[in-house]
């Protein structure tokens, strides 16, 4: 690099516009400019435009988009046609894709798919054994000589990573990298792209959902919305002051596991392509909307250097108050915590193993696991992928045999297989999954899947299952007239909110909850957490929670169950474990949880201008 | 309401779908109607065979001097009665195969799924041929015979999308709250895998015409003098080159009928990704 270019930006986006072939806008003056050594985080919702834009940079629109104006210049060179992008591609600019696993050859050896993308004839083994130790990976013969599936998730993702920056591109865009991989990967990954940051000085666009992972990574964000960038400036500025009422919406209910709190959910969905109103696009759902906002569309503007706001009322938008919500989150007892021991028991699992058939012999994926959850509590389980948190929701609902221990309701032992059990202990234990598109059956409406278990299990008639399809759905916040509509017509949340719907038309007094939330956005998180959270507070309902994500159990649990390839290695009040954890694992899962409250605290202490001792960030109830 | 009122209409906006229902309508018709519509007798021997077309006789005359018109339109029904009776069983036996054998996750699977492979493993000709030889050649066998030999390719279709299926969450949700394995097959695995078997039913179809009409040609199942579109190509062979007409018309009926049946399953199979109901 010849010093001239150490000025000129990596990117520049000027004023980029995206359209369907009908001309309608999917991305609309987005202007960007990334520096050299420089993470700018990307942040929105699914829908809002956020990977569209990326996909801009490398002149790749695909058929139904066209990019309509604007311009994108990369190391100083505008690119202006299809030539030009081609030749930038993977020179200058590359990509490292979601999943690792599908953007891999799996049929090439890791050495070889290194090589592939250095330039062609000159496989140089130096320059391949400083791109693996670039991003922490080993450059022994065992190693490059290994194929993509005989490799972790994050291995995989740091492989795609170091065939990115392979070519020297001036920069590195990451959709959702870590999205798929459990924390202490996540955390690892993004240590190795702070290190490519700070020593290659490559300069990354870093797209994800999460706010708290763009708060421990990125130097700038942008935040999109309904494909506009809403507000954009240095991750301390922006996180610290959020001035577009969207943005702190996003923060507000983006859960956090170092300072407990309740969620705040932003009212409406989010606005789809096409739908945007004539104004401001957050106007529907903005909590400080003026009848301007819903006429003149907001320019950008500047509040401080660096800084600007899609909002022309952004003086209005009240700031986050982390010290408030700490208060909060002390007075804020859990449901059926410490306070209240003396709660009857709803469900007892002793000595529990279970087990999967393997070639050789069964494997044991759930080992001597005992709990108990009382009336109206809620149990967290957490784990990575594979601490066998999934199998024993399975068994609890009927669905996967127990090897050996027990499974109690009310003191009853169930019996491995739902077929097997009474119709009574069916009504009371409902299980809701995690994916959202495959929880309905397609070709059922949503009133005949809601309606199904209470004919079934509380022997409803039809027209009295009907009425109950109503209220039900009323539940779950959604209009009655949802009974008539089908699966393909409801977004993610809504789908999860019907399944949601199917399992309480049981009457249930167990709800086993696995990963509900995880393949939906935090403002979307936020509704269906704080309809559960409704739920219990009315109906009494106890809940099993399984989940990944240790900000989510500080939302929703009583009570932690921390496992590690099977076993429980901890278990205690949510407050405690979270605050106080013993077990090394769980203490490596929290040291890796990305934490936003923790990112801001750290710069405000900066800002104050004294180091930050650890146990103020941990701090917590007692 | 707008997508209700598209869903209800859906499958005839399509094309593909339109064009293969008036082939296949018109098909049916003649196959069901054309004995009536036809003055003459397809048994009458009333020239010389191989007879060129003239003289009242549209279509000439086949090889044993009958009016090709009579016998194509009289064959229709044989031909239509043993493919859509012989594909009706193939799919009676594979869904019922392959439903049990994705489903059950037991040692039902690896027994019908060994059961169908050495069926598989047979030439089909020669198993359809064993039959026949075996139980006699009339309309019964055939329509069985053509069953056993089709049905494995059909089970295994059915078998995949099934385990695919099965996965899913409302499938165990259904399972969790205790529905029988009959209930839970038919309300929430069987709509769901519709697509498959309709692309693959065309086929099928296709494949049960031109079985029998391969039987018939080798003189084993439908006798002469019937008149059956398959046999009629077999028969009128020899004559090809004096009268093609004699052979085209028939093997131009089999060719549209089948060609109606592939576009209506694809239609079908377009519905349902478009998510029409």
């Amino acid at each position: 690099m010849t010093t001239t270019t150490e000025s000129v930006p990596a990117l520049e986006l000027r004023d980029i516009r995206i359209e369907l072939g009908s001309g309608v806008p999917v991305v609309d003056g987005v202007s960007l400019t990334i520096r050299k050594g420089e993470i700018v985080g990307l942040v929105g919702e699914s829908g809002s435009g956020k990977t569209t834009t990326a996909l801009s940079i490398f002149g790749l629109t695909g058929n139904a988009l066209r990019l309509a104006g604007g311009e994108v210049v990369l190391a100083g060179q505008p690119l202006r046609d299809e030539a030009a992008f081609r030749r930038a591609r993977g020179r200058v600019v590359s990509y490292v894709p979601q999943n690792p696993g599908a953007a891999l050859n799996p049929s090439l050896r890791i050495g070889s798919a290194i090589d592939d993308v250095l330039s062609a004839g000159s496989a140089d083994r130096s320059l391949r054994a400083h791109l693996l130790d670039c991003v922490g990976l080993p450059s022994d013969r065992s190693f490059v000589l290994r194929f993509p599936h005989q490799l972790s998730g994050g291995q995989q993702q740091r492989v795609c990573i170091a065939g990115a920056i392979a070519s020297g591109p001036s920069l590195v865009v990451l959709d959702e990298p870590t999205t798929g991989l459990d924390v202490v990967t996540q955390a690892r990954i993004l240590r190795e792209l702070e290190r490519l940051r700070d020593r290659e000085h490559v300069a990354m666009l870093y797209i994800t959902h999460d706010l708290a992972v763009a708060a421990q990574i990125a130097d700038t964000i942008a935040v999109m919305y309904a494909g506009e960038l809403v507000e954009r400036g240095p991750a301390p500025t922006v996180l610290r002051t959020p001035r577009h009422p969207y943005t702190r919406g996003l923060m507000a209910s983006t859960p956090d596991h170092v300072r407990r709190r309740t969620l705040e959910v932003m009212q409406g969905i989010a606005v789809g392509v096409g739908g945007r109103p004539e104004g401001c696009s957050f106007a529907p759902r903005c909590p400080q909307v003026l009848e301007t906002c819903v006429t003149e569309h907001p320019a950008l503007l500047e509040t401080s250097p660096g800084h600007t706001v899609r909002c022309p009322e952004w003086r209005r938008t009240p700031p986050m108050e982390w010290a408030t919500l700490r208060l909060d989150a002390a007075r804020d007892a859990p449901l059926g915590g410490a306070a209240n021991r003396s709660r009857p028991v709803a469900l007892e699992v002793r000595n529990l193993r279970a087990e999967y058939p393997g070639r050789r012999g069964n494997l044991t994926v759930v080992r001597d696991v005992s709990f108990t959850l009382e009336q109206s509590a809620c149990l967290a389980l957490v784990g990575e992928s594979g601490s066998g948190k999934t199998t024993i929701a399975r068994v609890i609902a009927g669905l996967h045999p127990i090897a050996a221990g027990e499974v109690l309701l009310e003191g009853e032992a169930l019996a491995s297989y739902a077929s097997r059990r009474t119709v009574e202990q069916r009504r009371q234990i409902q299980i809701i999954f995690q994916n959202p598109a495959e929880a309905l059956n397609p070709r059922a409406s949503v009133g005949a899947a809601i309606a199904r278990p209470a004919q079934l299990l509380r022997g409803l008639t039809r027209s009295e299952a009907r009425a109950e399809v109503s209220r039900l759905l009323e539940a779950v916040r959604l209009p009655a007239r949802f009974a008539a509509r089908y699966p393909r017509e409801l977004s993610g949340g809504e789908c999860q909110r019907v399944a949601i719907a199917r399992a309480l038309a049981a009457n249930p007094s167990v709800m086993v909850c696995d990963e509900i939330t995880s393949a939906l956005d935090v403002s979307v998180q936020a509704v269906v957490l704080d309809l559960l959270r409704d739920l219990r507070r009315r109906t009494g309902l106890s809940m099993i929670f399984i989940t990944h994500d240790l900000g989510v159990v500080a939302t929703v649990a009583d009570e932690v169950l921390v496992l590690e390839q099977g076993t429980i290695c901890e278990q205690g009040e949510t407050g405690r474990v979270l605050m106080d954890p013993q077990h090394p694992y769980t203490r490596s899962l929290l040291a890796a949880a990305p934490s936003l409250s923790d990112s801001i605290a750290e710069w405000e202490s900066v800002a104050a201008g004294r180091p930050l001792s650890s146990d103020v960030v941990m701090q917590g109830p007692p | 309401m707008l997508v209700h009122r598209q869903a209800r209409f859906g499958l005839l906006h399509d094309w593909g779908m339109r064009i293969g229902v008036l082939l296949f309508a018109l098909v049916v018709f003649i196959a069901v109607f054309g004995g009536q519509l036809s003055s003459q007798s397809p048994y009458a021997t009333v020239g010389i065979p191989g007879a060129a077309p003239g003289g009242g006789h549209l279509l000439g005359l086949d090889f044993e001097g009958r009016d090709v018109l009579a016998r194509v339109l009289h064959g229709g029904v044989s031909t239509l009665a043993l493919a859509a009776s012989a594909t009706v069983l193939v799919y009676a036996l594979g869904i019922s195969f392959g439903l049990l054998a994705g489903y059950s996750r037991s040692v039902i699977d690896p027994l019908l799924m060994r059961t169908v492979d050495v069926i598989l493993s047979i030439p089909s000709l020669l198993l359809m041929l064993l039959f026949v030889t075996g139980l006699g050649g009339g309309r019964p066998v055939m329509v069985v015979a053509a069953a056993v030999v089709l049905f494995p390719g059909a089970a295994r279709i059915v078998r995949s999308a099934t385990l695919e299926v099965s996965t899913r969450g409302f499938v165990e949700a259904a399972v969790a709250r205790g529905e029988s394995t009959l209930a839970t097959l038919w309300r929430e695995v069987l709509p769901n895998i519709v697509p498959p078997i309709a692309a693959d039913m065309g086929l099928r179809f296709s494949w049960s015409i031109i079985l029998i009409s391969s039987v018939n040609f080798l003189g084993l199942g439908i006798r002469p003098p019937e008149p059956d579109w398959g046999l009629l190509i077999s028969e009128n062979l020899v004559i090809l080159p004096s009268n093609p007409l004699a052979v085209v018309a028939p093997a131009a009926m089999i060719g549209l009928m089948i060609i109606g049946v592939n576009l209506i399953c694809d239609g079908i199979i377009r519905a349902l990704s478009r998510g029409d109901r």
